[in-house]
């Protein structure tokens, strides 16, 4: 969350904890709702009859500074409580350590309104669902720096993820990476052909390293280019959604490939070297179509018209 | 191996004159109480006394008795000096701060009197290096006339308890407040800084407790960027023991095991703050 934004939401409710953050630009939107079994106790206090169960935001840094050293708290800590007071004005975070020692946190916070991000599962055309850890191996190839993403669905049934290279940006100093999932990488493909979208990877970074360390499957559920991504697991005491806005098409036209010069390939045949499920091809830019320039590293077979020549295949 | 220093001139007396096998029986305190350049020190038949001042508030003494040095001769009944503390432990630390099992650094150290500098010879693997300190007129120290008979509230600590939350001090607050107590919570630390307030509070029975003698409940607050500098005396110390007066005056006594498994003592003194608003619980 804190890779979202700077305040953490708190929001008690009956179905559990939810804990929420929001970016500055209103981008990005996180929700973590930790179910009551959860927690070994958990009383969300009572709303009135005029009233609503209570809610604040903290500064998400003061939040974090008190669990600052996560090995030293799994080893030191046994207990933490959490208690929200409304009229002390102070959200208390009790840690019961070793030896008998206590810890006791009163934050300072914020009244504020209920932050929801508005978007619908059930309305997107398309969804995927993949082990975290196959994302994050694809993730892996994108430099730490790189702001946007676009994920797209090839005929072939592959599902391909490229950087997102911006209009102004000088085609011979670009590198553009991409690379293909084949479909059986992913537990579940439900997606509209020839659909994608533009999202920022910063953002999803964080969820998908979430997602890997509690072994969780990633579901991501998306629709037309402008229109939100949502991305959530799902475990019996955790429901986590994460909404990132995306490029509408008026703003990712940059993306054909005429435009910039970056040739596009189209998803290898089935017939490559069947020992690799997916596989990456990196390569410059460059004028003209399909006729890309071979990969220095990577052997490459690519479909190509009938009068390529033979020493020019290679297997 | 001790090294065998270079004789004095014949009929020279040493005001003081000590050796030590391993510098960093004396570096390592030196550094524990190492918060301003200045120091003053006073050698004794006893042993040597290290003494750093600040905003005449708090008072920090690294010990390092006479049975420690392989050598230690005091001419008169004391000597007493202002050195510049960070000078003295580049010198100490002149062939490197890393600790290699095996290879230490041998000590002499040699001072006529008022008005020399303190000469030190410095010896590892057979490379000898001289240094002379000035020294000046020692400051007027101040004396916290702290005696076990005044002491009102006592505590002893294993120092492992402490050393985490020392580091993890909120330094956003100005204060550090103590409360010691008979009655509940016994011990506990505050700190009031930007993000709210945190108490780290001890159980009287905590195994970490190894001697509790709390007469009165007080609670005392004390500027956080003075008591900062203790934190590298606890990291060195084994056990820890805080007291406190009738007047809130502080004094946090620190045991230190050195590599050959003696034992020095550094202490450090802190006056209460003197804004003192009600403190929030």
């Amino acid at each position: 969350l804190s890779r979202i934004g700077d305040e953490l939401y708190l929001e008690p409710t009956e179905s559990g904890l939810s804990l929420r953050a929001v970016n500055s630009s209103r981008s990005a939107f996180a929700s973590f709702l930790f179910a009551p079994l959860f927690f070994q106790l958990y009383e969300p206090g009572s709303a009135g009859p005029d009233t609503e169960l209570f809610r604040c935001k903290v500064h998400m840094k003061s939040f974090l500074g008190i669990f600052r050293s996560l090995p030293s708290l799994e080893k030191s800590v046994g207990k933490c409580l959490i208690l929200l007071k409304p009229r002390a004005n102070r959200l208390v975070l009790q840690l019961h350590c070793k030896y008998g020692v206590t810890k006791t946190h009163n934050l300072a916070f914020q009244e504020c309104e209920r932050l929801q991000a508005v978007f619908d599962t059930q309305r997107c055309a398309s969804r995927l669902c993949a082990p975290a850890r196959v994302l994050a191996e694809a993730v892996v190839h994108f430099p730490l720096t790189l702001a946007e993403v676009t994920l797209g669905t090839c005929p072939g049934g592959k599902i391909s993820l490229r950087n997102y290279v911006e209009e102004e940006a000088e085609p011979s100093k670009t590198m553009v990476t991409e690379l293909w999932l084949a479909e059986d990488e992913f537990q579940s493909v439900a997606v509209a052909p020839g659909s994608h979208i533009t999202f920022c990877l910063k953002e999803f970074r964080g969820l998908l390293s979430f997602a890997e360390a509690s072994n969780l499957p990633l579901t991501i559920h998306f629709d037309e280019p402008g229109r939100p991504v949502i991305f959530t697991l799902d475990d019996t005491v955790l429901e986590v959604h994460l909404v990132l806005a995306t490029l509408s098409d008026l703003e990712s036209n940059s993306q054909s490939p005429s435009t910039n010069g970056v040739s596009h390939l189209p998803a290898p045949s089935d017939d490559f070297p069947d020992d690799l499920e997916s596989y990456m091809v990196a390569m410059e830019t460059s004028e003209g179509g399909l006729e890309g320039p071979h990969s220095p590293t990577f052997p490459l077979r690519i479909p190509r018209p009938a009068d390529c020549e033979p020493e020019e295949e290679e297997e | 191996m001790p090294f065998s220093a270079q004789p004095p001139a014949s009929g020279e007396r040493y005001a003081l004159s000590a050796s030590l096998d391993n510098a960093r029986h004396l570096s390592s305190l030196l550094r524990a109480v190492h918060f301003q350049d200045h120091a003053t020190c006073l050698a004794t038949a006893s042993g040597l006394r290290v003494t750093v001042e600040d905003a005449k508030c708090i008072q920090a003494n690294a010990f390092i008795q006479a049975e420690i040095f392989q050598e230690f001769s005091v001419q008169e009944e004391s000597v007493m000096f202002r050195i510049s503390l960070s000078v003295l432990l580049d010198c100490l630390t002149i062939f490197g701060t890393s600790s290699l099992p095996g290879t230490s650094t041998a000590l002499r150290m040699c001072y006529h009197g008022y008005g020399y500098p303190l000469m030190l010879f410095l010896e590892e693997g057979g490379v000898v290096t001289v240094c002379k300190i000035n020294t000046q007129e020692p400051d007027e120290l101040l004396d916290f006339d702290f005696c076990s008979t005044k002491v009102v509230n006592k505590i002893i600590l294993q120092s492992e308890g402490l050393r985490e939350a020392f580091a993890e001090l909120d330094m956003t607050s100005e204060v550090l407040q103590i409360t010691m107590s008979p009655d509940k919570p016994y011990f506990r630390l505050s700190t009031f800084g930007n993000a709210g307030s945190a108490h780290l509070d001890y159980p009287r029975d905590s195994d970490l407790i190894e001697a509790f003698h709390c007469t009165q409940t007080q609670t005392n607050r004390y500027k956080i960027s003075l008591l900062k500098p203790s934190t590298k005396a606890l990291a060195l110390s084994c056990k820890v023991s805080i007291r406190t007066d009738a007047q809130g005056f502080l004094s946090l006594q620190y045991m230190i095991r050195n590599e050959d498994g003696q034992i020095c003592f550094v202490e450090y003194y802190c006056c209460p703050d003197e804004n003192i608003t009600e403190a929030e619980l």
